[in-house]
């Protein structure tokens, strides 16, 4: 069994204006030093498998088809082995 | 002629649809669920706006991948008429049957309220009915910035895919854009919604002309065909 946390964000060309909002608000209240907030989706996906690269292929797989609109959106995972 | 309305769970302007089709324009219209796989008996397909399966993930993400989604794909191979209206538009754009995305609005908040479009391309399958060179549609989206990177937007330019653009751009979207076609002309989508716009009863009929276009360019095409 695998785990895979995948953490999707805007391209950087993309403006974010979620992640804008909550720096505004961070810098009202007084968090002087915040100079960017990026805010993106975070999924935690278990796969059942033995195999680390077909596991790697697949969130390649379906992060690209159903998790990211790749007009706007990147991502970056990592995985690990997990007892079930 | 004969059209579908498409609902998806979570979808609500369906009847908004059906409304304007039926009781404004007569014309012989089903709502059909997102689970039908075969929409081969009609001649145009309308996707209405809401919050299918919930907005989860992204505008648009999930219902791409609803059953009655093969089907929209057959029939636009078939070069019939597709309408994707608010969240319609969101998810013809995830299905890649229309170029570019839809994101959060860049003002923060969801708008609720009228706006001015330019009509850009008088000839196309949705717009040859409109005599105005200027019309007001009810608005209501939290996500309708268009976004569309330069080549494909210089394409789409170049290639008359642009049918309306905000007089007073609300959400940010690319060079203003409001509604675009593909490149065939037989898919359209735009974020202000038409079908709110078609009853003397609540002050605004700039809709009845998106509608009048899509019946005449079918009356159009079924006399071509005859001849």
């Amino acid at each position: 069994m695998f785990l895979a946390k995948i953490y999707v964000t805007y391209k950087p060309s993309i403006l974010d204006p979620k992640g804008e909002t909550v720096k505004d608000a961070l810098q009202r209240m007084d968090f002087t030093g915040v100079e960017d907030v990026v805010m993106g989706k975070y999924f935690e996906i278990k796969i059942a498998s033995d195999d680390r690269a077909s596991v790697e292929q697949e969130v390649q797989a379906f992060s690209e088809k159903l998790l990211i609109n790749v007009n706007m959106e990147v991502f970056r995972y990592e995985i690990e082995a997990i007892t079930e | 002629m004969k059209a579908a309305v498409i609902t998806f769970p979570g979808s609500n302007c369906d009847l908004d649809m059906y409304h304007a089709l039926v009781d404004e324009f007569q014309v012989d219209t089903e709502i059909i669920p997102a689970t039908v796989t075969d929409l081969s008996q009609y001649d145009a397909i309308f996707i209405p706006g809401g919050f299918s399966y919930g907005d989860y993930l992204r505008t648009g993400a999930i219902a791409r991948f609803a059953p009655v989604m093969a089907a929209i794909k057959e029939a636009d191979n078939q070069g019939k008429l597709i309408v994707g209206i608010c969240n319609g538009f969101q998810i013809l754009t995830e299905a890649g049957l229309l170029p570019g995305a839809l994101q959060t609005n860049t003002k923060p908040g969801f708008i609720c309220d009228t706006t001015g479009l330019n009509v850009v391309n008088q000839t196309s399958k949705f717009t040859n009915a409109f005599t105005k060179a200027t019309v007001k549609f009810p608005i209501a989206h939290g996500e309708g910035n268009y976004f569309v990177d330069d080549a494909t937007l210089a394409t789409m330019q170049a290639n008359h895919q642009i049918l309306f653009t905000y007089t007073d751009n609300p959400n940010g979207s690319v060079a203003d854009i409001a509604g675009v076609t593909n490149a065939n002309g037989n898919v359209f989508g735009m974020m202000p919604h038409p079908e709110r716009a078609v009853d003397e009863l609540i002050g605004n009929i700039d809709g009845r002309a998106f509608f009048a276009s899509i019946i005449a360019s079918l009356v159009n095409q079924q006399e071509a065909t005859k001849a």
